[in-house]
């Protein structure tokens, strides 16, 4: 056990080793306590949706006004960004720390291209004058892309911080880090599972 | 999912490439079948369908629930409930 170890065990304890009580370790079970605060920040604004859009007797259809294409584009980037993430956290059991950097750099850069077509979409709709108080239609559109957009983000970072900085822990504490992985893998597939949704909902029906 | 031999990690990446394929699938297929325009009551129920298999493929192999503690299962239990009230409550009508 190494020394860094010991201070991160008795400082939190069973961050690397389930706990004997919930048999996962706490950092888990607190990323899956935050991904369901998260589903619920999400079910509100899905419900608002729905009220909104049951409330009136037209609805604009999202392919009508909305770049399917684009969109399809950007849900096959962010399924692929959810398999290299995965991938990164296998190489890590794996212990090829190489194919980690490789996965999570593809991550990394999968995440960015979301974004960089996400605001093409964006700058097309201001062109037009198209902004969040046109109507219900591009309000719910704006939020719900907008909030999904700021969890991208916050994912690449948090991601390119274990690619650049955190990756250090590897040699001091792999197992400590491989969790980390996991953790981020976690939220990073929370916000793939998002626009799985947010894509029909929004753009096809 | 820690501490697990090589080989069940090797099998788990061949399920890795499977879902992924499947997911691609299903999205051509969500995309395809928006362009039938079929009627919305029936468009919905196919698109949130696909929505939830893809959805389920991502939480069950991706995120590892398919093998994951009864803990987790209870909080994502207890989140689904309120979920549920959420998204059913805009078509809730006392009287």
């Amino acid at each position: 056990m190494t020394r860094s170890r010991r201070v991160s065990e008795a400082l939190i304890k069973h961050i690397s080793h389930p706990h004997p009580v919930t048999g996962v370790t706490n950092s888990k079970l607190g990323v899956w306590c935050f991904l369901a605060s998260e589903v619920m920040l999400f079910g509100g604004l899905f419900s608002a949706y729905i009220l909104l859009r049951t409330g009136v007797p037209d609805w604009p259809h999202g392919h009508e006004i909305l770049n399917v294409p684009l969109a399809t584009l950007n849900t096959m980037v962010l399924i692929t960004s959810s398999v290299t993430m995965v991938m990164a956290w296998a190489s890590l059991e794996l212990k090829s720390l190489s194919k980690f950097r490789l996965y999570m750099a593809l991550t990394v850069l999968l995440g960015l291209a979301f974004l960089v077509v996400k605001a093409f979409e964006y700058g097309h709709k201001f062109e037009h004058h198209h902004f969040p108080a046109t109507n219900n239609f591009y309000a719910t559109y704006f939020t719900l892309t907008g909030l999904h957009g700021l969890h991208v983000i916050g994912g690449i970072l948090v991601n390119a911080y274990f690619l650049f900085f955190g990756i250090k822990m590897w040699e001091k504490n792999p197992e400590q880090f491989t969790g980390r992985i996991e953790a981020s893998g976690l939220y990073w597939h929370f916000v793939d599972l998002v626009w799985i949704f947010l894509f029909p909902v929004l753009y096809l029906l | 999912m820690s501490g697990h031999s090589e080989e069940a990690i090797h099998k788990q990446v061949k399920i890795y490439i499977r879902v992924f394929a499947a997911l691609a699938i299903l999205t051509v297929l969500t995309v395809g079948v928006s362009y039938l325009k079929l009627p919305l009551a029936l468009a919905i129920a196919v698109a949130l369908f696909i929505a939830t298999v893809k959805g389920s493929l991502v939480a069950a192999f991706f995120m590892h629930l398919s093998s994951e503690k009864k803990i987790i299962w209870s909080i994502l239990l207890l989140a689904a409930v309120f979920f549920f009230f959420l998204l059913m409550y805009p078509s809730w009508h006392p009287l």
